[in-house]
C-alpha cells in the first residue's frame, strides 16, 4: 500500500532503499547527510527485508565496498557530501570500468576543501565531467523535492542495471535537510540469490558453478587495443544513454522569450523567479534538467532558435552555463548567475540578476 | 645396462596439478613464492570441495592477475582495498568462503586503513598477506617491510631508519584485535615449510566457514628479481635475513 509522510530528504533516500529491495547500504557519517545511515541503522533493514547496512571506516572502504557488493549483481547504495564523494572518487572510476551497477548519493555541500555544511551546487563539475581518473561516466539525477529523492532512488536502480553503469543522485543540503509530504512506494521484496544467479549470473560473483567459466570483475586489460575497444563500448553506452534517457522538466515555455535553467534546488527558487518576472511583464519560462548526465542539450538547443536569452542560474561559480553554452552555440547570450560557499539566493535576487544581465543588457 | 622404459599411466601417477590451477601461463618470476601459495590455496580449495562457494579477490601488486590461475570466481580490487571488497561480499553472501590475496604494499601501507578494520570488524573471512619486504610489481621499491639497510629502488643506499622509518609486523599488530581469531606466520621456501603453510591455509579457510572470525595467515615469501638474486640465493637470504626479522609460527588461536 501507498504510505504518505511528512519526511526529510535525507530519511526518504533510506526509507526507498529499503523499499525498493535494495540488498546494502555501505557508508560514512558527513554532514548534511548522516540521517541517512541514521535512519537506516533505526529501522534495521536487516531484521525485514534482510538489507545490509555497514557503517565503513572511511568513504574510500565504503565505495569499495559497493564495488565489492555490486560485482556480487546485488543492489548497493551509498551516500555522502562533497567532501567524501571526492574520497570515492577512485572507487567510481574502477566501477565504471567493471561495468558495475551501483546508486551514489551525493547531499553536496559549500566547497572546496572542507568548505561548509551547507547547501551548494559546486560538485556539478564533479558528478557530470568523469570526477575522477580515465573515460567514463555517471549517469546523474538532479531532485528537487522529497518526492524525488524518493522516486530517484528506484529511478536510479533501473539505470544503473539497465546499463551496467554507476548513477548518483546529486542533491545538496537544501532537499536532504527539508521536510515534505512523500508517498512512499510498497515494499518490493529483493532478489533471492538464486534470482541473482539467473539475471546476473553471467557476469556477476555468484561462486562458480561447473556450468560456466570463472567470473571476475576487474577493470584491468595490459592490452592497449583490448583496453581501447572497452573504452569504445562505453562510449558507444554512453550514446545510447544520452539518445534514450534525458529527462528535464518545463515551466512556461510555450510563449517564452527569456529562458532560465536550473537545476535542484535552485530550479524550486527560479519557478518563484518565473511568476515574479511575469508579474513584471517578461515573458520568462524554466527549464530544468532532472538528469545532468544525459543533459536535454536537443531541448535547449531548440529554444535557442527562439529565445532572446539564457540565464543559468546555479549555487556555484558557473558549472552547468558551460554545457548550456555548448548547447545554445552562439544564438542567444548565456549569462550565469550564483550565489557560492553555502549561500543561497532569493527568487528576487535571481529576477534581478535576469533583469540586468539578459533582459536589460546592453 | 638395461634399457629402462617409462611408462606414463594415470593409475601410476603420485602427484598432480589441482585442477583448480588454470593452464595459464604464470607471469610470475621463476624462483617468486606467489606460484607456490597460489598451487597451495588452490589445492586447499579443492580438497574442501568448495571451488563453487568460493570467491577471490585479487590486489594490485603481481598478483593482480591472480584471476587467471585459480578457477574460481574473483574481483580485482583497487591498490589496498580488497578488504573493503571481500567485506562487501562475505556480507552479501554469508555462506560463501571469502578471501583477499594481498601484497605488503597493497595491506600494510595503501590499505593499512582498511586490513586493520576488516580484522576489527571480524568479518568471516581469510585474508593471505605475501609479505615480500619489497614492491614486486613497480620494480622493487621500499615496502613498509623492507629490513633495515636493505637496499631497494627507492633506497639504493640501504633503508635508513631516520629517512625511512621501521619495518613493522602488522601480523602481530591484528593479533590484538577481538575480532581476529587465527593469526599465523608461514613460508614455502622449503618442501617442509610448504606442507605447513598448506596446514595453515587449511584451518583459516575452514575457520570462516564456522564463523569463528578473521583470519589472518601472513607468508615470508621471496621476490629474487627485485631483491636481485638467484632463486636459491633468494631462499637463502630469507631465511638468513627475513626470518629472523618475520619469525614463522603461530601468533594467535
Ligand atoms: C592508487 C595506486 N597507487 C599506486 C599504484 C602502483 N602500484 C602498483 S602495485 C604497487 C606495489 C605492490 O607491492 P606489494 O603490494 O608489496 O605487492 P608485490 O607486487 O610485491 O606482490 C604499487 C605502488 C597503483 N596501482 N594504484
Amino acid at each position: 500500500m501507498e504510505e504518505v509522510r511528512l519526511m526529510k530528504g535525507n530519511e526518504v533516500i533510506a526509507e526507498a532503499a529499503i523499499r525498493c529491495g535494495a540488498d546494502a547500504y555501505f557508508g560514512y557519517p558527513i554532514t548534511p547527510q548522516s540521517e541517512v545511515m541514521e535512519t537506516l541503522m533505526e529501522r534495521q533493514p536487516w531484521l525485514s527485508t534482510g538489507m545490509v547496512v555497514v557503517q565503513a571506516e572511511s568513504e574510500v572502504a565504503a565505495i569499495n565496498m559497493i564495488y565489492g557488493g555490486a560485482g556480487c549483481g546485488k543492489k548497493v547504495i551509498t551516500s555522502s557530501s562533497s567532501p567524501g564523494v571526492s574520497l570515492m572518487s577512485e572507487g567510481m572510476s574502477y566501477i565504471a570500468g567493471a561495468e558495475l551497477p551501483c546508486v551514489i548519493v551525493n547531499v553536496s555541500r559549500g566547497g572546496p576543501g572542507l568548505g561548509t555544511i551547507q547547501p551548494s551546487q559546486a560538485d556539478y563539475f564533479q558528478a557530470c565531467k568523469g570526477g575522477a581518473h580515465g573515460d567514463f561516466k555517471l549517469i546523474v539525477l538532479a531532485p528537487a523535492s522529497v518526492q524525488e529523492m524518493h522516486d530517484f532512488v528506484f529511478d536510479a536502480f533501473d539505470l544503473a542495471f539497465k546499463y551496467r553503469n554507476p548513477v548518483m543522485i546529486l542533491s545538496d543540503g537544501v532537499i536532504g535537510q527539508m521536510m515534505e509530504k512523500v508517498i512512499l512506494a510498497e515494499q518490493r521484496p529483493r532478489l533471492t540469490d538464486e534470482e541473482v544467479a539467473e539475471r546476473y549470473g553471467s557476469w556477476a560473483l555468484t561462486g562458480k558453478p561447473a556450468s560456466r567459466g570463472r567470473n571476475v570483475i576487474t577493470s584491468l586489460d595490459l592490452d592497449p587495443y583490448e583496453q581501447e575497444k572497452f573504452n569504445l563500448k562505453l562510449v558507444a553506452k554512453y550514446k545510447e544513454v544520452e539518445e534514450n534517457e534525458v529527462r528535464y522538466e518545463e515551466y512556461m515555455t510555450e510563449d517564452a522569450e527569456y529562458m532560465i535553467i536550473a537545476f535542484g534546488s535552485s530550479a524550486r527558487i527560479c519557478k518563484k523567479t518565473v511568476e515574479i518576472a511575469r508579474e513584471q511583464g517578461h515573458k520568462v519560462g524554466l527549464l530544468r534538467p532532472i538528469t545532468l548526465f544525459p543533459f536535454p542539450t536537443k531541448r535547449i538547443a531548440e529554444l535557442a532558435e527562439k529565445c532572446k536569452g539564457f540565464l543559468v542560474a546555479e549555487l556555484n561559480a558557473g558549472q552547468m552555463v558551460e554545457d548550456v553554452r555548448l548547447a545554445v552555440e552562439g544564438k542567444a547570450p548565456v549569462a550565469h548567475y550564483g550565489r557560492m560557499g553555502g549561500a543561497v539566493y532569493s527568487p528576487d535576487e535571481v529576477a534581478e540578476a535576469l533583469n540586468e544581465k539578459i533582459i536589460n543588457r546592453k | 645396462m638395461a634399457e629402462m622404459k617409462v611408462e606414463i599411466r594415470k593409475e601410476n601417477l603420485v602427484y598432480q596439478k589441482t585442477p583448480l590451477l588454470t593452464d595459464n601461463t604464470m607471469h610470475y618470476c621463476p624462483g617468486c613464492s606467489h606460484g607456490t601459495i597460489h598451487k597451495l590455496i588452490a589445492e586447499v580449495i579443492d580438497e574442501m570441495g568448495m571451488q563453487e562457494q568460493t570467491i577471490g579477490v585479487s590486489p594490485v601488486g603481481c598478483s593482480v592477475f591472480a584471476y587467471n590461475y585459480i578457477d574460481i570466481d574473483w574481483a580485482e580490487a583497487a591498490h589496498g582495498r580488497a578488504a573493503a571488497v571481500a567485506t562487501a561480499i562475505k556480507r552479501l553472501y554469508p555462506n560463501k568462503m571469502v578471501f583477499t590475496y594481498q601484497g605488503d604494499g597493497d595491506l600494510s601501507a595503501i590499505g593499512t586503513g582498511e586490513s586493520i578494520h576488516v580484522c576489527n570488524r571480524g568479518e568471516n573471512i581469510v585474508v593471505f598477506y605475501i609479505n615480500n619486504a619489497i614492491y614486486g610489481m613497480t620494480g622493487g621499491q621500499m615496502a613498509p617491510t623492507t629490513l633495515i639497510g636493505m637496499k631497494t629502488a627507492t633506497t639504493p643506499y640501504g633503508r635508513d631508519p631516520k629517512l625511512h622509518g621501521y619495518p613493522y609486523r602488522i601480523a602481530t599488530m591484528v593479533a590484538q584485535l577481538e575480532g581476529v581469531c587465527y593469526v599465523t606466520r608461514q613460508s614455502v621456501h622449503t618442501p617442509a615449510a610448504v606442507r605447513k603453510a598448506k596446514r595453515a591455509i587449511r584451518k583459516a579457510f575452514e575457520n570462516s566457514m564456522a564463523g569463528k572470525g578473521l583470519s589472518f595467515v601472513e607468508f615470508v615469501a621471496t621476490c629474487n628479481s627485485g631483491w636481485k638474486q638467484t632463486p636459491v640465493e633468494a631462499n637463502k637470504w630469507l631465511e638468513e635475513n627475513m626470518l629472523p626479522f618475520y619469525p614463522v609460527g603461530d601468533i594467535k588461536g
